[in-house]
Formats: C-alpha cells, structure tokens, sequence
C-alpha cells in the first residue's frame, strides 16, 4: 500500500496498462511531455516514447475520431478531453460513432477497447466551463459505459477495468478531488468491476446516492443526520451506465426512502432516471417521495457558486424531510 | 517550434496578400476519352490480368446500380444510392491497393467492395436487411461493412471516417504492418468539421493515410461553388502540409496510378497524402431524390460524355485485351445473376428478435435482456402485429 492523490492513482493506473500492453496509447491536449494540465500523465511519454504518449492538436472531435479509429484497428487509445466542458466537439464521434460501432457493424468492428477519460465538476472556481458534470448525456446513449470514481483506491482499480472492459468507456474524473483526496492505494494490479455499485455505510432510515465528488458532500450530511438520530445508508453508484439498479433498490426496500445527489441541473439528470426507476421497483416499499439534490436549473455560477451546489446542509435538510414525511 | 520556418519568410514592409487561388494545382490525366493514351503519360503498373479484374468490377458496379434503382421503384428494398459515371474512383481506389489495407469510405464506394470480392449475395442480405446480412439487418441499404475484406462498415454521418482513418493508420504503423488506410468522402463532407480534424491530426501524427476526396460537383442539390470558393479540396491539402494531388477521377488509368503512388509514399514516408478526383454525379444523390429540381438534362449530358466506364471500355479495345463480344455477354450475364439474387434475397428472413439487443455491449447487460423478455412476452399477446418475429419465438 502507498498513499496517493487521486492523479498519482490515475497515473499509476495508466502506467500499469502501458506497461503490460504495447498498444495502449494515451493521447489528448498537453497530455505528453507536459503530463497534461493536471499532470494525470507525467512521465508516460518518458517512460513510453513519444509515439505512445503524445499532444495532440487543439480538436476534440479529432482526438476522438483518431482514438475511435485506433480502437478499431486493434490498438488501445487511453483518450483524455482536457475538462468534461469541451467533450461536446466530440459528441458526435461519441454518440454516433463509438457507441453504435459494434451494433452498427453488426460485431463486423467494434471500439471496445477505446477509454475516454476526462475531468469533471465543480467546486475549483472554475465558472460555467470549468464545472460542468456531462455524465446525463451520455447516459441517454446505448453502447457506452459510464464510471465515476470517488478516491484513489476506487479510480485506479475502476480505471483499470475500464481501459480492459471491451466496450467504450467514459471515465470521469473528480478534478475538484485530484490533489484534495489522498488514500492508501494497493501499488500492485487491481481492477474493480464495472457496473457495480458500492454500499459504503449501512444504515437503517433512507438510502443515500451519489457518485463521484458528491460523496464526500453526501457522507457530510449523513454525520448531521446521524447527531439527529438518523441513521443513513450511502451507496457509491460507480457506474452510471449501466447501473446496478438491483443494489439502489435492495437498500431502498431495506430503508424505504432514497435521496439522490449529483452535481449537475435537477432537470433531466441521471438522478431522475434513478428516482424513476426506483418508484418502479419499489413503489410499496416507499416511505416518502423520492429526493433528488442536485444543481440548480442555471449554467454553473462563478461568485455564487457556494448558492448553486447541492452541498451538505440542502442534503441534511433533504434527509429531515425525507424522514419526517 | 515550428515558427521557427518564418525566418526563411521573405520579409516585406508594404502588405502583400497571397490569393487564395495562388497555389496553381495541376491535374494528372493519363486515358483520353476515345481509348488513347496522353503523348507522355506514365502508366499505372496494370497488364491484362489486372485490367480485366478492374474492367469487370465496373461492368459490375453498373449493372448492380441499374437494377437496385430498378428494385427500389418497384418497391422491393427502401433505398439505394449509384454512384454512375463516379465508379473510376472507387473501383480504381480498391485496385491500387493490397488486399491488407483499410479501407474506410463515405456510402458511394461499393466499386470498392466489389473489387475486393464481396459476393453478390452479401450485398443482397444487406439491402434486403435479412438475417443473412453482415450487419444484422441494423442499417439502411448501401451501409455495407466487411471485417474479412478490410471494409470499415459505412456509417451514415458524414466525415466522422476521417479523423478515424487518421487513427487506424496510426495504429497500423505503430504495428509496423504493411499495410495503408484509404479514407473516401466528398467535397461535400470535407466542409464538416471532422474533415479538417481528421487531417490535421494526420498531417501531425504522421500516420500513413490515403484521403481520396470524390468531389462530384454536388452535395445533394447543393452544387460545389455553393460549398466552397477556394480551390477546391486539393488546396486544403497544401494548408495543412499534406502532398497534395489533382486528377481526373473518370480516368481509371489516372486513379490507379495515384493511388499506387500514393500507397508507396505513405507506407515509405508514414506520412499522409491527399488525392483529389474530379468527377461528375450522373445519377440522383439517392432514390429519394431527384436532380430534375437543381440542373439541366444539358448539363448532364455534357458530363455523359465522359463515362469513366466506357472510357476504359475504348482503352481495353485498343489494347485487344477486350471486345464487343465478350462485352455483351458479360452484361447480360451480370444482369441475370442480379435479378436471381434479389429474387433469393427477398425472400430471406428478417433477423430474429434477439438481434435487437446483441452488439449494443460485448455481451447482453441485465437491463436489456430485461427489456427484450419484456418484448417478447407483448409480441406472444398481439402475433398478428409482429408477423416478422412472432412465430420464432420460443
């Protein structure tokens, strides 16, 4: 075990797959000999060479599309879009391309091996294009697998898989956590599985649901809750597409209430996918409404940012309700 | 830094404009319309043998293209797109290459396929969208697609293959193959983003790449000079530090020995190369359209006259490698083989129910086959409605 930020363990996830793999490549805007802006690849292109780990020009549809191309041709493209804010020049080589090339073909050729990694949310100051959580785009497009992590341990094991899963994964990066979250991290191989959600803290009165950075905020409201008497269960969803629905909803039949936390606007973001799909399976079983805290219906603020976020009192409060409903 | 290349500038203290026309791009043209050959012309590497394969991939291409226009009239399949008087670049594209190499193009380029050996009866599955067809039935006809024959599966949005070729070639040469990916389009697509992105990163990464530009005066009803005012694609290629190359894209003989060339260089330099080929769109952009709405008959028959086909027809001929014989009944013999394989084809089962969920993922997640159970089970309550899948489900 050493301990590692969330970049060291990304980065250390990278090296491992360059090493055992000759044809993984890890490519995007600075990514090379600088180590890309947050340094998730330093050192790669001087271990590896520069024909495995490289800048690119400034065109996110070209990284893409150059990566959508590699993986089909055999190779490994480790992907990254500098900040989730500019993947949209690349939604089409995403959505129409690397999601529906195996489908399309009819398995003729497939993308499987491609792994799009990108840093996303807020809470860095960074404005309307530095915060943005994309991850309900993509969710609403079959083909794709969508992966979370929350701390170092979960991110090198998850990025792991997801560069080995044979499907295209989107690989979303806390950035807000990068430096700030430390753990200890297994220096050997390990892969988590995708797919999978986690049961991070047992409890009793309602289930709690997040991913990514929003589950430190979520564990923060659920130690208030908790100097009230409430006890809270919190579940790392991990995987965004697909997502262990058979997980969200053994812990709801078990506390009968569920709050959903995400980053990104209220309207249309996976947490209402999940509350749907949750009212479904356990419709009898509810207590109360299911609760989504989750951005404001506006771009991401700057100087207000404190005001917009879903943080830790506006879940505490949810909770409350929730249990006194 | 490649800033660096401006202190050679010539430097100047009044502005000094460069044209956008100022780059003069020559044309390469080998094969004259009745058969002969320029005075001085280089010849591709071709003999009889090869002549031959080529000729009747073309005599091919137009019978399938005349009689799929015919079954889409009558109702038989939904759709098909010709690609008259542009074969040349497709069919000549194929026979400049080796078998290895990629091939990655737009939708017009079933010459290609053709010359690679994809059988009568796959093209049929395809466009009858039966169980038989490669691509399960998933696309609309024309979207053919072979892992075995090197033929990247077309997809429908235009221009997304070139940023990808730029990417497969990479990936080839890391692999040290010996091996090239050609990427066709349009002059259409090549105003999409992916066209500059693709090439640029090409140019960049240095990745062994044959981008072969089919501008065929058209995009739909939209005519070239409402697409572009600089000269053309080829002069994009020059921007963007590509070796650039004009020709006449009805000249077989013009096509195949660029494309040769091309081959060579980007294998021997892993570096790209852009080709040009300037072609006219005799037919409709597809079925569903119809060119009476935005040019002449006159204009179309100006461009008649130079059949790619023929051309090569009147070249073979003068060769004494070909005659009238011959000629006649290998078109007659290619319309009987087509009409027997769209009467076979028809007549094939669509794909079965399962196929909806197979591919989406490397394996079947727990929510789909949910929704497929969820499927079948309605379908068994209302057969009549579902007469496609009804009675094989189990």
């Amino acid at each position: 075990m050493a301990q590692m930020n969330l970049l060291q363990a990304i980065n250390n996830a990278l090296d491992i797959a360059m090493a055992e793999n000759d044809s993984a490549l890890c490519f995007g805007e600075d990514v090379g000999h600088f180590g890309g802006v947050f340094r998730a690849t330093s050192g790669l292109q001087e271990k590896y060479g520069k024909a495995r780990c490289f800048n690119t020009p400034l065109v996110e549809q070209g990284i893409i599309g150059f990566a959508n191309g590699l993986a089909a041709q055999g190779s490994t493209p480790i992907a990254e879009i500098q900040f989730a804010d500019y993947i949209f020049p690349a939604f089409d080589q995403i959505v129409n391309e690397s999601a529906k090339f195996r489908y399309r073909s009819g398995n003729e050729f497939n993308v499987g091996k491609l792994t799009i990694r990108t840093p996303y949310g807020g809470g860095i100051a960074g404005g309307l294009y530095h915060s943005q959580s994309p991850e309900a785009y993509f969710a609403h497009t079959p083909g794709l697998k969508l992966v979370v992590p929350r701390n170092p341990y979960q991110a090198k094991g998850l990025l792991l898989a997801s560069i080995r899963d044979d499907n295209p994964v989107v690989f979303f990066e806390p950035k807000r956590l990068y430096r700030a979250s430390v753990g200890e991290v297994p220096e050997e191989d390990y892969q988590l599985p995708l797919g999978k959600a986690e049961v991070m803290q047992q409890g009793s009165d309602i289930t709690l649901l997040a991913w990514g950075a929003q589950l430190e905020i979520v564990e923060k409201a659920a130690e208030l809750a908790a100097k009230d008497g409430i006890s809270c269960e919190i579940i790392d969803l991990r995987s965004i597409l697909p997502w262990d629905v058979e997980t969200v909803a053994n812990s709801v039949m078990k506390t009968g209430r569920l709050l959903v936390s995400q980053e990104a606007p209220i309207t249309a973001g996976f947490a209402s996918e999940i509350a749907a799909t949750i009212q479904s399976e356990c419709f009898l079983h509810l207590e109360s409404p299911i609760a989504r805290i989750c951005g404001m219906d506006t771009p991401y603020p700057l100087a207000l940012e404190k005001e917009y976020v879903a943080d830790h009192l506006k879940i505490y409060e949810a909770i409350k309700h929730s249990v006194n409903y | 830094m490649n800033t660096e290349i401006y202190k050679e500038s010539p430097v100047v203290h009044q502005p000094a404009f460069i044209d956008g026309h100022s780059v003069e791009i020559p044309i390469l043209k080998i094969l004259k319309q009745d058969g002969n050959v320029y005075d001085g012309a280089d010849l591709p590497e071709i003999d009889q043998t090869h002549a031959t394969k080529i000729y009747k991939a073309l005599a091919f291409h137009r019978v399938l293209d005349e009689r799929m226009v015919a079954a889409q009239r009558q109702g038989r399949i939904s759709f098909y797109m010709a690609a008259l008087g542009e074969e040349a670049t497709s069919v000549g594209g194929a026979a400049g290459l080796e078998s290895q190499d990629m091939i990655m193009a737009q939708y017009r380029e079933q010459g290609a396929l053709i010359y690679r050996g994809f059988s009568l009866e796959n093209f049929m599955n395809q466009m009858f969208s039966n169980e038989k067809d490669l691509g399960k039935g998933r696309q609309m006809p024309i979207h053919y697609g072979s892992n075995e024959l090197n033929y990247m599966t077309i997809s429908s949005p235009l221009g997304t293959q070139i940023p990808q070729a730029a990417g497969y070639a990479y990936g080839q040469k890391l692999q040290g193959k010996d091996a090239v990916t050609i990427c066709y389009f349009g002059e259409g697509a090549a105003s999409e983003g992916d066209f500059h992105a693709g090439l640029n990163m090409a140019a960049v990464h240095n990745a062994p790449v044959i981008f072969f530009c089919r501008n065929n005066g058209y995009a739909i009803s939209t005519p070239s000079d409402e697409q572009y005012v600089g000269n053309g694609i080829a002069a994009r290629g020059v921007g963007y530090g590509i070796k650039t190359l004009r020709i006449d894209g009805n000249d077989i003989l013009a096509v195949l020995k660029a494309v040769q060339f091309a081959r060579q260089y980007a294998l021997k330099e892993n570096k790209p190369i852009i080709i040009e080929a300037m072609s006219y769109r005799l037919g409709a952009h597809s079925t569903s359209d119809d060119p009476s709405g935005y040019r002449t008959r006159e204009e179309e028959a100006k461009y008649q006259a130079h059949d790619p086909i023929l051309r090569m027809k009147n070249w073979m001929l003068a060769q004494k490698w070909w005659d009238e014989t011959q000629e006649t009944e290998l078109f007659e013999k290619l319309r009987e083989q087509v009409l027997a394989a769209v009467k076979v084809a028809e007549k094939i089962d669509k794909p079965p129910v399962e196929d909806l969920v197979t591919d989406v993922y490397d394996q079947v997640p727990a929510h789909l086959q949910q929704q497929l159970d969820a499927l079948k089970t309605h379908i068994k309550k209302y057969p009549q409605s579902y007469p496609f899948t009804a009675g094989r489900i189990k």
